[in-house]
């Protein structure tokens, strides 16, 4: 099945990164990309999206700050922070926010895993 | 000043990066200081705050100038030089005033005063060593090459002792400037990471940054 996920992330290279990943393993899921967390906002505002992959360190406003957002009028929807600063008060809180974590760099095993575990969930969810 | 406004400055026509090498660098020094933030925070017990990464290309007298106007009180720096494919230089810059408390997060509580004060070189010298190795190991792996690490040496001073060292570098010199601010802020410990890399270094990692690239790059 189709799936559509936003990639929020300030750097393009690690949006391409995620993109090459997705192309290989998933090659029929849309993508949406944002550079911030209020243009990810704004896609979710316009767009149906399944997952959100996002960046922790941006500027304004953080990966977290972003899942809080999003968690505050979806409480399901299946989002992972994808970042290398795996560090226990952020691990903490993105598990309080039902929030998966991917480590960087990014590789393809692990964002393949996150990504079957999520479609599972929707699955299962009726979605 | 950024690498792209930079050019044309007469400067030998150095390449500099484009928009998107420039930002490939950002991030794969973004996820090196993000594993050293990681390390750094299971050595003080506590969240360590990490900006975004700015790079730029500029003299190192305007280096020295831009830290000056953020800190204007006595620095302490630990310094390691890296050598390989691309060279430099990476440094973890806080303010004197706050050395001590860093040195004391990472200390056994028991410890008094003057035993701290005792540790302090030795200790400032291996958080430097865990950051900064840190940094540097994610940024070799991920673009395949090695790099030698010298040994971590502390260093007091103003911005100018800390960025032109001992060995009095050129100030003129055009280096590339990568910085991020870093806080524990339950201790009130603020300050810096720091690469300065020389403009033949950034030639060669323009090219290792375009290997790394290829690999993700859009049909």
């Amino acid at each position: 099945m189709t799936r559509t996920v936003l990639v929020v992330d300030d750097s393009k290279l690690a949006r391409m990164v995620v993109k090459s990943i997705l192309a290989k393993t998933s090659g029929d899921w849309q993508i949406a990309e944002a550079a911030n967390a209020r243009e990810a906002l704004d896609v979710l505002a316009t767009k149906n999206v399944d997952i959100a992959l996002i960046d922790f360190n941006m500027p304004d406003h953080d990966g977290l700050w972003l899942a809080e957002e999003i968690r505050a009028g979806n409480t399901d929807m299946p989002l992972a922070l994808l970042s290398a600063n795996a560090q226990d008060a952020i691990l903490a809180r993105a598990r309080e926010l039902d929030v998966g974590f991917v480590e960087k760099p990014l590789s393809e095993e692990a964002l393949t895993a996150y990504l079957s575990g999520a479609a599972l969930k929707l699955r299962r969810a009726g979605k | 000043m950024t690498a792209d406004e930079n050019n044309g400055d007469g400067n030998s026509g150095a390449p500099l990066l484009t928009e998107l090498e420039r930002d490939a660098l950002t991030e794969v020094i973004n996820i090196g200081v993000s594993r050293a933030a990681k390390n750094l925070s299971r050595m003080v017990k506590d969240q360590v705050h990490l900006s975004v990464p700015r790079t730029e290309t500029m003299s190192r007298d305007q280096a020295v100038g831009w830290l000056s106007k953020r800190e204007n009180s006595s620095l302490v720096a630990v310094g390691q030089d890296f050598r390989g494919s691309f060279s430099g230089q990476a440094l973890l810059i806080f303010p004197e005033k706050t050395s001590l408390e860093l040195v004391r997060s990472i200390l056994d509580d028991t410890l008094s005063l003057e035993e701290i004060v005792d540790l302090e070189q030795e200790a400032l010298a291996e958080i430097g060593n865990v950051v900064l190795n840190g940094c540097l190991v994610v940024m070799a792996n991920m673009l395949k090459r090695s790099l030698d690490m010298s040994l971590p040496r502390v260093m007091r001073g103003s911005s100018q002792v800390v960025l032109l060292g001992a060995e009095e570098e050129d100030p003129g010199e055009m280096v590339l400037f990568l910085t991020i601010d870093f806080a524990v802020r339950a201790r009130s410990i603020n300050g810096y990471i720091a690469l300065l890399m020389d403009l033949p270094s950034i030639t060669a990692i323009k090219t290792l940054i375009r290997e790394y690239l290829r690999g993700f790059e859009e049909n």
